[in-house]
């Protein structure tokens, strides 16, 4: 058989853009369902960070109401987590691992299927909350009773419960795609694909999803006994019926702590992707990198109490958990020194999605040293509720994953859309993005060591200069998106159509077609040979490499 | 891109993907059990948290629960894990008949414990809301109980799907995620009988 069937025996690009908006199975199509979806959420969660900032930018409460300030800073934290960073990330994990592994799909398409569908109805429902009497829910993205257990008599809907079914609702998404993603990676992988051949974005992406399945239960489980103290009267939570308000910090951060490693692990297997590709250098220490995020995941696991050293725990957990949350900086670490290893004397081309990753670093270790601040029990106590911890977590989500998403966006943007994304318009929205956020999030510190407490729409004039700073920040960063939307409009519709390998990586995605055909790689499964990354060794990547090379060729 | 060693030919042959499915769903379905384990185990510790540092744990005019009945509840479902087990033994040596028969059995003995888990709630004097035992009692049982549902639920589905001409080989794996279902009902019973029964 010649190469020429490989081409034929694809089946030709079927349908057009209506594809994207039906109960689709193609992983692809679901990624890109996933990714623009969660855009939509994105901006509404943007919109109401502009609110925020431009509430705060004086510091007289004038722009809104106290309660409508509450209900703002809630609603923009759970959208920004629930409705953007895991569906985009879980958009980006459809479209890469099959991809990546030379799997034709997921291992279960139509639960893919469901769980991104299942993303729209809890996404209206919480939005719907800012309808209902008494408004969306106020408490905080964390909801602690008792603030969160006030429910105003006779109203059965409102918009703590829509909150809490929500929030529950995103969790059966959740693990649904979890489960999706471990059967997939362990079980797909191409001939001669062992678990040490395997791109680093699906071992970080392995980590990830291995952690939604252990943490996220515990979220259900302690909302769904929120939802009883709120709805049905139990006092699981309520100090006044014997319950323990503190044992829902513990249910929501033993999940809650592990989310961030959720949505940073993906980030750094995006890193370990585009370092090699532009820098073409093979990634320093494969092993260790691979290995690293499952100590990441162990560790992140049994860190959760340092979220509420000042919510009276005991004096052991606070010793014990300031350890294992430093300890962090150890498998951590080892990444970051990787990056730069790669990196080094590496022949670097700083394209859109290389500037990235090189903002995105440089935050994360700026995120990094406040959080080994932060974890010190004496600096915890004294910046707990300020500004600092607000800024802190800005820098790791919107620094570096947000900007680390934006990479992976601009990278594999060409493979899957069959499209180059604009040069000029991807580095102006690279500029925007990392002085906005850092004008934006740098200026939280010093606010937060003065003492300024978060969730607050009024403040004392002390803290006007920094705020000030802070809002102009924010408001550079919701002008950067435009040139970003701009970017994947004009260049989806009218951008120059990208050959299969653009960037000149090495990996099996890069085989394929962009777009790559319904099935991904058909009857004809690749063979690995050797370890990703091998830039500058001369080694092919499977067996036949010519053969296939050729067959795009005529494709 | 350039090799060293550019390949003898260029011939890329058809390699179809071997993926055995019903491996899949085994697998899916084991991962789904262990994270639906941490639900429990969340109930669980959360049980143990209010209970060891509640100053009232009965409601008042509670003295403790009777712990004869549903010892004898915890034998018969414990039993079943045996019968269920015994029922996939008999599929696997294609005696659809006894297969049949055990699954029934078993299915019989999970309706028997609801049915006791019925009984034991409508004669207790304390309700879902008073105080933490009241909600922690009934939401642990009735969790349990709703999985204990599913399970009858499922094997119903699979005898029935047994009996479908021609769907023998299609059925079996269900048989395997049924019954392995069951046993960590079972298992999720044994702890939780000792946790609200035992240690009172």
């Amino acid at each position: 058989m010649t190469s020429a069937t490989f081409s034929e025996n694809f089946q030709p690009e079927q349908g057009s853009w209506k594809r994207y908006f039906s109960f689709n199975t193609d992983a692809k199509v679901i990624g890109i369902q996933y990714i623009v979806l969660a855009f939509f959420y994105f901006l509404i969660g943007g919109l109401l960070a502009m609110i925020i900032r431009g509430e705060l930018i004086t510091p007289a409460s004038d722009l809104v109401d106290r309660s409508v300030y509450n209900g703002i800073y809630t609603m923009h934290g759970t959208i920004m987590l629930f409705l953007f960073i895991f569906p985009v990330l879980n958009g980006l994990n459809n479209l890469l691992i099959p991809t990546m592994i030379g799997a034709p799909d997921m291992a279960f398409p139509r639960l893919n299927a469901v769980a991104f569908w299942l993303v729209p109805i809890f996404g209206t429902l919480l939005i719907s909350s800012f309808f209902v009497p008494g408004g969306p829910a106020y408490s905080g993205w964390w909801s602690f009773p008792p603030v969160s257990i006030q429910n105003p008599i006779g109203t059965f809907v409102n918009g703590q419960g829509l909150w809490i079914t929500a929030v529950a609702l995103s969790g059966v998404s959740s693990i649904m795609g979890a489960i999706n993603f471990v059967t997939t990676i362990l079980r797909m992988r191409a001939p001669g694909m062992g678990l040490f051949k395997m791109p680093i974005f699906c071992w970080t992406a392995l980590a990830a999803q291995c952690l939604q399945l252990v943490g996220l239960p515990a979220l259900t489980g302690g909302a769904l006994m929120l939802l009883m103290d709120l709805s049905f009267g139990t006092s699981f939570y309520r100090a006044e019926g014997g319950g323990d308000p503190v044992l829902y910090q513990h249910f929501f951060w033993f999940y809650s702590h592990p989310a961030v490693y959720v949505i940073i692990l993906p980030v750094f297997g995006i890193f370990s992707e585009l370092f090699p590709v532009y820098s073409r250098k093979p990634l320093f220490g494969y092993v260790y990198v691979a290995l690293a995020s499952f100590i990441i995941d162990f560790l992140g696991l049994i860190v959760w109490v340092h979220h509420i050293f000042p919510s009276g725990v005991a004096q052991w957990m606070r010793n014990f958990f300031m350890f294992s949350t430093m300890l962090i900086a150890v498998p951590t670490g080892v990444k970051v020194f990787a990056w730069l290893g790669t990196i080094w004397r590496g022949k670097l081309r700083l394209t859109t999605p290389m500037l990235f990753c090189l903002g995105g670093l440089f935050n994360f270790v700026f995120a990094g040293i406040t959080g080994i601040m932060l974890a010190t029990v004496p600096i915890d106590i004294h910046v707990s509720n300020t500004y600092f911890v607000v800024g802190h977590f800005h820098y790791v989500i919107y620094g570096a994953a947000v900007m680390g998403i934006f990479a992976a966006i601009y990278h594999w943007f060409p493979k899957f859309t069959g499209r180059m994304p604009y040069e000029g318009l991807g580095k102006l929205h690279f500029a925007l993005t990392f002085i906005g956020a850092n004008l934006n999030f740098l200026p939280m510190h010093p606010l937060g060591l003065m003492g300024m407490p978060r969730r607050v729409s009024s403040y004392d004039p002390e803290f006007a200069f920094w705020n000030v700073l802070a809002s102009l920040g924010a408001f550079l960063l919701g002008v950067s998106i435009i040139p970003f939307l701009l970017n994947m409009i004009s260049s989806w519709v009218r951008g120059e159509k990208a050959p299969a390998n653009p960037w000149n990586a090495i990996g099996l995605e890069w085989l394929l077609p962009s777009p790559p055909h319904e099935d991904n790689f058909g009857d004809f499964v690749p063979t690995v040979i050797s370890r990703p990354y091998g830039y500058g060794s001369g080694l092919p990547l499977v067996e036949n490499q010519a053969a296939y090379e050729q067959a795009l060729k005529e494709n | 891109m350039t090799f060293t060693t550019p390949p003898s030919s260029l011939i890329v042959e058809p390699q179809p993907q071997p993926h055995d499915e019903k491996k899949h769903n085994l697998t899916g379905f084991i991962i789904f059990l262990c994270s639906e384990s941490v639900i429990f185990l969340a109930f669980f510790s959360g049980y143990a948290v209010l209970k060891t540092s509640a100053l009232n744990w009965l409601p008042p005019g509670v003295a403790g629960l009777d712990v004869h009945m549903p010892l004898i509840n915890t034998i018969v479902l414990v039993s079943s894990s045996g019968t269920i087990y015994l029922a996939e033994r008999f599929k696997a040596k294609e005696n659809l008949a006894l297969f049949r028969g055990f699954w029934l059995l078993s299915m019989a003995m999970g309706a028997y414990f609801l049915y006791g888990q019925y009984v034991e709630w409508s004669g207790l004097e304390f309700g879902f809301t008073s105080g933490t035992f009241g909600g922690t009692f009934y939401l642990l049982t009735g969790f349990h109980g709703l999985h204990v549902a599913t399970g009858i639920g499922l094997m119903g589905l699979m005898l029935v799907k047994s009996f479908l001409p021609g769907n023998y080989e299609k059925g079996e794996q269900g048989v395997e995620a049924t019954s392995l279902f069951w046993h960590f009902v079972d298992v999720i019973w044994i702890v939780l009988f000792i946790l609200i029964y035992l240690w009172q």
